[in-house]
């Protein structure tokens, strides 16, 4: 790609046709089609021999000094370059910057993003994370010099469990998914070590569950059994009843629900699952509704994970890194991953009063539990002890908000989900009419039916907004699902005017489908061919002949 | 809450419009017999409480002023830009790109990363990045698994162990068999996986052969061979490797290599104790179908635009539920962008000159130990920028030595019983002439 000059103003960019105020599009001509670009690939603006970072040059003691040892092999030398660019940093600032630009954030604006919890991340959390004695901190460092990395992971196991109610956290886990991997294993674990692996073969799931609950099932060799949900939202006891079974390896169930509702049969469940011998495990990807006001723990749960990048504010990072801590009930403690983090000398409860203090306690001494102490551990489900950068900013969100703070997160993202829950029943059909918790599922289906204007439409029309769009489409057992999760750091104005938006939408729908069904415009690019994308794929840049 | 937006005025508005007249009521649904019966979390910090309660953290860390540690972790220069474009709010506070009209910055990172991953490795394919090295190994085992629709798999023990007891946890999974070939680590060695022993440890159902290259020890080992071997029984052949060498050692597409995975923490990542770090995976185009994680694909919408699309999602979970290739959700997309930008901070020459000063300074710090009479190299193969030194009495002065700030490698000892009094030695371009003084005088004056 030759594209070097960016056109002097949107309304003259050479080819831009339409009047949208995407005029940042490049114009260029590849292979004889006309292709306009966004913003060029980092690879336009390389030229052999730019430069940004340079290292020094090895002293010439050190070269002979290293002369003296073997040298590689010629046939395990590289024989073509890898094509990197050849750029400058200030033409490396501008690109990034530039595609930066192009990303709806946060920090933008509105992100009602159902099942995502795209809450504020606070910025005290980033200044904590980049603290040179904690960012250069080495995972094999011996533990002497580590005692801070792992007070903080002792610490925010002993938060989680106080959070959950659960005996033991394991913080190894890098994202939800990871953690559901975690909690299925230990469960087949669990039920090897009683002699009743081989009978316990299916992994028990709701229909409104995520997708990844059936897939993790999957990875550790269990059949899933679907158990539909009954017509207040919740799952259908008799259902469960009927498909428990001494073959029932575990029951993953999220609560709140997909549909954000609270399982208010929960006791039930989890007695039926307990009654066939099979674990109760707890997606907590939800837990953001009920802080302070239900732990999995209490009500019974062997098994919960905590998503560290929804209710605990670390960064989505546009896809991670994440962290899926996971807790479990005591039977389950023996067969937590490895490494755990533990206090080898001093007593918790003075450690625990001299951190909330802000104190280090005299002697205290920390260490990651030596491999092989727990001997019934699953083993290790990623390098080193996890996503140390995301469990700093959770214990920094943690404390920051303490106790009451905490709780009020729960109210507030409770609290704002149902006033757009009562807002917007005029607009769009609720099919399960009753109070939610973090987040509010409707339907677009009248807008379907009665204009031709379907889900996808109106998510991307809510694109012309500035404003992020439900998630769509799921849960699956909702036709036309918007899914909405506010949050609880969203305020008043921005949820009114989502609203009026919202109405707004609807009344469009009505009269001007067509227009609808064209949206986004405003956009740097409008709807993409995935269809082209996924029957010829094209995965990466090609360089051509040149 | 620490970042509530709402006065006082706006809650009663708000439960006025529900109909409620508290929000306890908001939570009747709960029932009584498992409303929490504690939640025992110490009151709210200001900012300026909460900065001394991690400064307080921090400092009782002790970064060691001299480190020749690596083991699957490495000290290498961030470059301040790069550090500037992830801390970028608009690609920090984003989430994965459903809607990829609004998502362009994100996915067209993803995809100059997955070229550069590409170009990296001298594959057809990359994904969009997996939690780390660990894992990416772990799933190229299993998909290479279902590549062949066979179900052992057989890994070097020169294999990071880290990396092993990841692959062993994954596989145990579905069932998959592991075998281990055991890398020649006896007195004398060379230090490397013997192509006779992975020429028996291979038949009919082996699925992948699983080198690291260099190897833990930091060894050059024979890839065309073993890769040759591996297709021999009809089986994958996957590297793992260190992506900074690949400035300097031939690209894994160029030995036959099936699929490649590695940690991309070199690639201007912290090293924050562990993580967040970035999994890199590449493959060949034949096999993308079967292939875990995200993948970006280019397209255009209906004015001729180019733009950027998540693509061949049916072999995702959220698409195909238990019938998916992982359950992995979404990629490391922060850190592969931290990783794109480095590679284009630093640039061809850049990322030579790291890897050739990290082996100049291994290089370096070895022949100064030996030249002291201090400690001697264990294995006899060449080595990139790591190696395995006999020191006697290592754990002791290993000990030692981090007292006085020096951390003078990893002790080996508990990750292979046979390599007593042996640690692993790693320079990078951060490692000084001085660094490499310090360290021989520590261990004189440790006897």
């Amino acid at each position: 790609m030759s594209v070097t000059e960016r056109p002097a103003a949107p309304a003259g960019a050479p080819s831009d046709g339409d009047a949208s105020g995407r005029g940042a599009a490049f114009s260029s001509a590849v292979g004889g089609e006309e292709l306009r670009v966004v913003q060029p690939l980092i690879f336009a603006s390389s030229r052999p021999g730019r430069r940004d970072v340079r290292f020094p040059k090895p002293s010439d003691a050190a070269q002979a000094a290293a002369a003296s040892q073997l040298e590689l092999p010629a046939e395990a030398l590289r024989t073509a370059a890898a094509r990197l660019p050849e750029v400058s940093e200030l033409d490396l600032l501008r690109h990034f910057n530039r595609l930066s630009h192009l990303n709806h954030a946060i920090d933008l604006g509105f992100y009602p993003l159902g099942s995502c919890t795209m809450k504020y991340n606070p910025k005290v959390n980033e200044w904590a994370a980049r603290l040179p004695g904690l960012s250069e901190s080495h995972p094999l460092d011996p533990p002497e010099l580590s005692q801070g990395s792992l007070e903080i992971q002792w610490l925010l196991a002993e938060l989680l469990r106080e959070i959950s109610g659960m005996a033991a956290v394991s913080l190894q886990p890098a994202a939800g998914a990871q953690g559901e991997l975690t909690g299925l294993l230990m469960a087949r674990a669990y039920h090897r070590s009683r002699g009743e692996g081989e009978q316990r073969t299916t992994v028990l799931v709701p229909d409104s569950s995520h997708g990844t609950n059936p897939a993790t099932a999957t990875m550790v060799g269990y059949r899933t059994i679907t158990i539909p949900s009954n017509e207040r939202g919740g799952i259908d006891l008799a259902a469960l009843r009927e498909a428990l079974g001494s073959d029932t390896a575990a029951l993953m169930i999220t609560n709140p629900s997909t549909l954000g509702m609270f399982e208010d049969q929960i006791d039930q469940v989890v007695a039926a699952v307990h009654e066939v011998g099979a674990i109760a495990y707890m997606d907590g990807a939800n837990l953001n509704a009920i802080l302070g006001r239900f732990r999995a723990g209490d009500a019974g749960f062997d098994v919960m994970h905590f998503n560290l990048h929804k209710t605990f504010s670390t960064p989505h990072g546009g896809g991670g890194p994440g962290a899926g801590p996971v807790g479990v009930s005591e039977r389950l403690a023996p067969f937590l991953p490895e490494p755990v983090p533990v206090l080898v000398e001093g007593s918790p409860d003075e450690v625990k009063r001299n951190a909330w203090a802000g104190r280090t306690t005299p002697g205290a001494r920390f260490a990651l539990e030596a491999e092989g102490t727990r001997e019934q551990s699953i083993g290790k489900v990623r390098a080193f002890a996890g996503n140390f950068g995301m469990h700093l900013r959770a214990y920094t969100y943690i404390r920051s908000n303490g106790d009451a703070g905490l709780r009020e997160v729960s109210d507030d993202a409770v609290l704002a989900a149902n006033y757009l829950r009562v807002r917007l029943t005029d607009a769009y059909d609720l099919p399960y009419d009753r109070i939610c918790k973090h987040e509010v599922v409707f339907s677009g289906r009248r807008q379907k039916r009665e204009h031709g204007v379907t889900t996808l439409d109106i998510a991307k029309a809510i694109l012309d907004y500035q404003i992020h769009p439900p998630t769509i489409y799921f849960p699956l057992i909702v036709e036309e699902a918007l899914m909405i999760e506010p949050t609880e750091t969203e305020s008043l104005e921005t949820l009114d005017r989502f609203v009026a938006v919202m109405h707004e939408i609807a009344e469009r729908a009505a009269r001007d489908p067509a227009a609808l069904r064209a949206a986004p415009t405003t956009t740097p690019v409008g709807r993409l061919d995935e269809a082209s994308a996924a029957r010829r794929p094209d995965l990466r840049h090609d360089f051509g002949t040149a | 809450m620490a970042y509530a937006p709402h006065t006082l005025d706006d809650r009663d508005a708000m439960l006025a419009a529900i109909g409620v007249g508290s929000v306890d009521e908001l939570f009747a649904d709960i029932p009584d017999s498992v409303r929490a019966r504690a939640f025992d979390i110490p009151p709210p910090l200001t900012e300026q409480e909460v900065r001394r309660e991690l400064t307080r953290l921090a400092g009782r860390n002790r970064i060691p002023e001299v480190s020749f540690l690596g083991a699957g972790a490495y000290r290498h220069l961030v470059p301040a830009a790069v550090m500037e474009v992830i801390g970028r709010s608009e690609f920090a506070t984003a989430y994965t790109p459903y809607q990829p009209e609004v998502s362009q910055g994100t996915l067209q990172s993803i995809y100059e990363f997955q070229t550069l991953v590409c170009e990296l490795t001298g594959m057809e394919v990359a994904s969009a990045s997996h939690y780390d090295g660990a894992t990416a190994t772990a799933e190229a085992a299993l998909m290479a698994c279902r590549l062949t629709r066979r179900d052992t798999v057989a890994i070097s023990s020169a294999v990071n162990p880290q990396v092993r007891r990841v692959l062993d946890t994954y596989c145990s999974g579905p069932g998959i068999r592991v075998i281990e070939v055991e890398a020649d680590i006896a007195e004398g060695g060379s230090g490397l996986t013997p192509i006779d022993a992975a020429e028996s440890s291979l038949d009919e159902h082996v699925a992948c052969l699983v080198v690291q290259h260099p190897n833990f020890f930091g060894g050059i080992e024979p890839m065309a061979e073993l890769a040759a071997t591996a297709h021999r029984h009809g089986a994958q052949f996957v590297a793992v490797v260190e992506p900074t060498s690949l400035a300097i050692l031939e690209a894994p597409g160029a030995y036959g290599a099936d699929i490649v995975a590695a940690e991309g923490q070199p690639l201007g990542i912290p090293l924050s104790f562990g993580g967040p770090y970035v999994g890199l995976m590449a493959a060949r185009m034949d096999s993308v179908r079967q292939m875990p994680g995200r993948l970006v694909g280019a397209t255009r919408d209906a004015a001729g635009r180019r733009g950027y699309v998540l693509t061949l999602q049916a072999r995702e979970q959220h698409i195909r539920r238990e019938k998916a290739a992982s359950n992995i959700c979404t990629n490391q997309a922060l850190c592969a962008l931290a990783a794109t930008a480095y590679l284009s901070a630093v640039g061809p020459e850049g990322l030579r000159e790291v890897a050739e000063l990290s082996m100049v300074q291994t290089r370096h710090a070895i022949s100064t130990l030996e030249a002291a009479g201090v400690g001697e190299r264990r294995f006899s193969a060449s080595y990139f920028a790591e190696a395995a030194v006999r020191i006697p009495d290592a754990k002791r002065r290993h000990a030692a030595l981090a007292e006085q700030g020096v951390l003078a490698g990893f002790p080996l000892e508990d990750a292979y019983p046979a390599l007593r009094d042996c640690l692993l030695v790693a320079a990078t371009e951060l490692t000084t002439d001085d660094d490499v003084a310090r360290l021989v005088e520590a261990l004189e004056a440790t006897p």
